[in-house]
């Protein structure tokens, strides 16, 4: 097991990435924020906070993507969770998908399917706090927190202080 | 969950998962498109021996929004009229490839002996046996509540809900008053004594045959179906005499609480256990039923269908 970002780091990590936006953006007048749950909704929280302090405040949402998984036969059902459009909705927006780990981008896959019953954005970029590689899609994200080569065999775990009572990413051996 | 065929066979806890993915697939599905891809590939399969309008086309939209195949098969003018069994009609099914059979039959337990039987390894969801159960009936029903009551922030806890009519031959009234009780609402069944089964005693719901004496008491009234294929003449004297006991009138209407809501599950024998007037009435929730019916029909087919397929991969759930 091995720190790899401490609450400091991912603040930072985190500021840097809202002012990518912005500047991605040229401002974020057409930009709405969706976070992947369970940890990219607090993430995506975290940005429209720090995007506020530094432009203006920008509508965010959640989007629940379980319906639009490729995995349905091989695991158990999950539960949903809520789906919140962004005051305004995202038709014709710059749709900012938010999530904690890159890994497979499978559910970036999912996520896109998702977005797309709920309207048609302008365009969909996405923001993630750790890409860790080992893709099995061509999927790649705009903003990105860290780049953590990793190993297939190892897993990374990512604490937010919402959820899991601290902030923290760390790396660890399967089995450990 | 392999099968759904009784309101027994879940845990509170279980219903209100499936209420709380009920209501996530309202939002999924309110936008313009309302297909969801999760179980393309899965086929669904109407098992009808018994009339049905609402249910069939309910279970019918509801695997289709999840984009399964769906087979529909009603009694008539199918093989059965030649007297082919449940067993051989059960095992063509099985032949092609059904994931899940929704089965109304008027024996109660037949849901229950095609689940039981191996005769096929499809999920069983009972869509009403008989004078049995019909649990998909009653989560639709706790759903309309709970959506109604949950925007006034009450919980099952603090609801009194009278059940009245034709609860002899109701498999929807003895779904519900279980779980509705199982969830903690407070349940009154309301009934003349010929159409109270004996041993409702052992049902844990109090009852009464009086319908006016704590009418301003309930927070919801869900009127039953006065069943007249399944009953001789012996019940009532006439229609008019029901009405009047046991009818949901104007004069009713107006003694109930302001916030309180009017169910039926449908069809309505209007003017005999519910008035036009009551019916149509803002109290009523009888059309929102209907539309909270395909919803929480696709929570059941997720919950079911939406995982590692048994029969294949060997693992049980």
């Amino acid at each position: 097991m091995s720190l790899v970002l401490d609450s400091g780091e991912i603040n930072r990590a985190l500021k840097r990435i809202s002012h990518e936006i912005v500047e991605h953006n040229h401002g974020v007048d057409s930009v709405v924020l969706m976070g992947i749950p369970t940890r990219g909704r607090f993430l995506a929280e975290r940005l429209s906070k720090m995007i506020e302090s530094i432009e203006k405040p920008i509508p965010c949402g959640t989007l629940d993507i379980t319906m639009h998984r490729d995995d349905h036969r091989i695991r158990a059902p999950r539960a949903l969770v809520e789906t919140l459009l962004p005051a305004g909705g995202i038709e014709g927006k710059d749709v900012v998908l938010v999530d904690d780990v890159l890994f497979s981008g499978r559910t970036i896959r999912a996520a896109l399917d998702a977005l797309g019953e709920l309207g048609r954005p302008r365009s969909v970029q996405l923001a993630v706090l750790v890409d860790r590689g080992h893709r099995e899609l061509p999927i790649r994200a705009d903003y990105v927190g860290k780049n953590i080569p990793t190993s297939i065999k190892e897993s990374v775990k990512v604490a937010l202080s919402e959820h899991d009572e601290r902030d923290l990413v760390e790396i660890v051996a399967v089995g450990e | 969950m392999k099968h759904l065929l009784s309101v027994h066979d879940i845990s509170a806890s279980e219903a209100i998962a499936i209420l709380d993915t009920a209501a996530h697939l309202e939002t999924l599905t309110s936008g313009a498109v309302k297909k969801l891809p999760t179980l393309r590939g899965r086929t669904v399969v109407n098992l009808f021996f018994e009339d049905s309008t609402r249910t069939r086309l309910s279970f019918e939209s509801a695997a289709k929004r999840l984009s399964a195949d769906v087979t529909n098969f009603t009694a008539k003018g199918s093989s059965v009229s030649k007297g082919e069994s449940l067993k051989d009609t059960a095992q063509t099914l099985q032949a092609m490839g059904a994931d899940a059979i929704v089965i109304r039959h008027p024996a109660s337990g037949a849901a229950n002996r095609l689940a039981e039987s191996g005769w096929v390894s499809a999920s069983i969801i009972n869509a009403g046996d008989g004078t049995h159960e019909h649990p998909t009936q009653a989560l639709l029903d706790a759903f309309t509540i709970r959506k109604h009551f949950g925007a006034l922030n009450r919980d099952f806890a603090s609801l009194k809900i009278a059940i009245v009519g034709d609860i002899l031959h109701s498999r929807v009234a003895r779904s519900n008053i279980a779980l509705l009780q199982k969830l903690g609402a407070k349940v009154t069944v309301i009934a003349p004594p010929t159409l109270i089964p004996t041993g409702i005693e052992s049902w844990g719901a109090p009852y009464s045959y009086d319908f006016d004496e704590q009418l301003e008491e309930f927070d919801v009234v869900m009127m039953l179906r006065v069943q007249l294929e399944r009953m001789n003449e012996s019940f009532f004297p006439n229609g008019r005499e029901y009405s009047r006991g046991y009818g949901l009138d104007e004069t009713r209407l107006a003694r109930l609480k302001t916030d309180a809501i009017v169910m039926h599950p449908g069809p309505m024998n209007r003017g005999l256990e519910i008035s036009a007037a009551s019916a149509d009435s803002i109290r009523s929730v009888v059309v929102e039923q209907v539309s909270n019916g395909v919803l929480v029909r696709m929570a059941v087919l997720y919950q079911l269908l939406g995982g590692p397929d048994i029969a294949t991969t060997g693992v049980a759930q």
